[in-house]
């Protein structure tokens, strides 16, 4: 622009380094008026979350002073697991600004960690499958982990010698 | 040239002359890093998932992780990786803060909040060196497991394996954020991103950072709460 006879001008020189390329975002798209506060309530969100998680978790623990009922807990450990879902998605979005990028890159993480949804499926269920499988073949190995009368741990009830080793008989 | 410029800034994402994420080079890779590093991460989880789904009974977190540092043998479940989460949350705050100064071209600002970050991430490890220390005393490590499972009987040794295998990855992390983190204090302090003229090395060191926060929301999850 400066100079217009010189065919081979270079726009990079005449303006600061970050303005020389445009198109790539030096700039946060957001402003800085409600950057803090976003931060602030962010911040908040996952303290809250981390707090509610604690007081399900020694829930859990109080239950197993008695008996519990096993779907309750597993139901209890699923809400825990929503909102770890919840904590992850505001470090994701608000943090590290994720969500502040372009739709197109987006997709471009998000979509692979998809594959996350098969992932825990398939191994989960292939780990209970084996355990069935096991129980069902191995009785011995079953009476072994279930049996605590017959069968207690060496060490359920004492502190153990240091660098004890346990493996298996 | 300069009118090229401006009519490639015009066009859509896809045609060429402009950057088509809107992000510039390294951060893009770091992103694919950390994508990858997920799936890693994830890796590990899921196969101790995977081991525990195919036993029948497992070692209560809440029995195992009790103890805190100068409270003796007082029973407090989840007190202390409470204290350790809180303490990775501010840590990545305090990052966000260290970012942000970076778009305002603020060096002080750098400065500080980097420091407050990397103060935060020694207190992390500080916390995991205790808890690993602990742990050990009592006879856990690698082919070590002293915790009974919750039902009485005998546990493997998969549980403290796995233990100190993904805690012990993630320490790694960490380890390596602080290390980032202080080359870009340094190099904060050497003027070197002002020279550039943008602060975006902050950025990726944060990206990173906020990771290893993340990765430990999931390990807090798998080995303590549930």
């Amino acid at each position: 622009m400066s100079n217009p006879h010189n065919n081979h001008y270079d726009y990079t020189k005449d303006v600061p380094a970050s303005a020389a390329y445009p198109e790539v975002s030096f700039n946060p798209p957001h402003d800085s008026s409600n950057f803090y506060s976003k931060v602030k309530k962010t911040t908040i969100i996952l303290s809250v979350l981390t707090i509610i998680e604690l007081f399900l978790g020694l829930y859990i623990y109080y239950l197993h002073e008695g008996v519990p009922s096993y779907s309750w807990v597993l139901f209890l450990k699923g809400v825990i697991c929503i909102l770890t879902l919840a904590k992850a998605y505001y470090i994701v979005a608000v943090f590290m600004h994720l969500g502040d990028e372009i739709k197109n890159f987006i997709m471009v993480i998000v979509v692979p960690l998809l594959l996350f949804i098969w992932f825990i499926i398939a191994f989960l269920q292939e780990g209970n499958a084996f355990k069935e499988a096991r129980n069902k073949y191995d009785k011995y190995q079953l009476e072994m982990t279930t049996d605590a009368k017959k069968y207690p741990a060496p060490t359920a009830e004492h502190e153990p010698a240091k660098g004890e080793m346990h493996s298996e008989h | 040239m300069a009118q090229n410029v401006v009519s490639a800034h015009n066009t859509k994402w896809w045609n060429g002359g402009k950057s088509p994420f809107n992000l510039e080079y390294g951060k893009l890779m770091m992103w694919f890093f950390l994508l990858s590093d997920a799936f890693t991460f994830g890796a590990f989880l899921i196969s101790y998932g995977t081991d525990r789904f195919s036993s029948n009974s497992w070692p209560d977190p809440n029995h195992v992780f009790n103890a805190f540092p100068g409270a003796g043998s007082a029973n407090l479940p989840l007190a202390f990786v409470s204290l350790m989460t809180f303490i990775l949350i501010i840590s990545s705050v305090t990052m966000v803060l260290a970012v942000h100064a970076g778009h305002n071209r603020d060096k002080a600002g750098v400065e500080k909040w980097l420091i407050w970050t990397i103060i935060g991430g020694l207190a992390f490890l500080s916390c995991q060196a205790w808890e690993w220390n602990h742990l050990h005393h009592e006879g856990a490590w690698w082919g070590s497991n002293p915790f009974p499972n919750a039902n009485g009987t005998q546990a493997t040794t998969n549980f403290t394996n796995f233990f100190f295998t993904i805690t012990g990855f993630h320490g790694f992390h960490v380890f390596s954020g602080v290390i980032i983190n202080i080359v870009m204090l340094l190099m904060a302090r050497a003027n070197v991103f002002a020279k550039k003229g943008h602060y975006l090395m902050i950025e990726k060191a944060g990206l990173y950072w906020h990771f290893v926060d993340l990765v430990w929301v999931f390990v807090f999850l798998c080995f303590y709460l549930v």
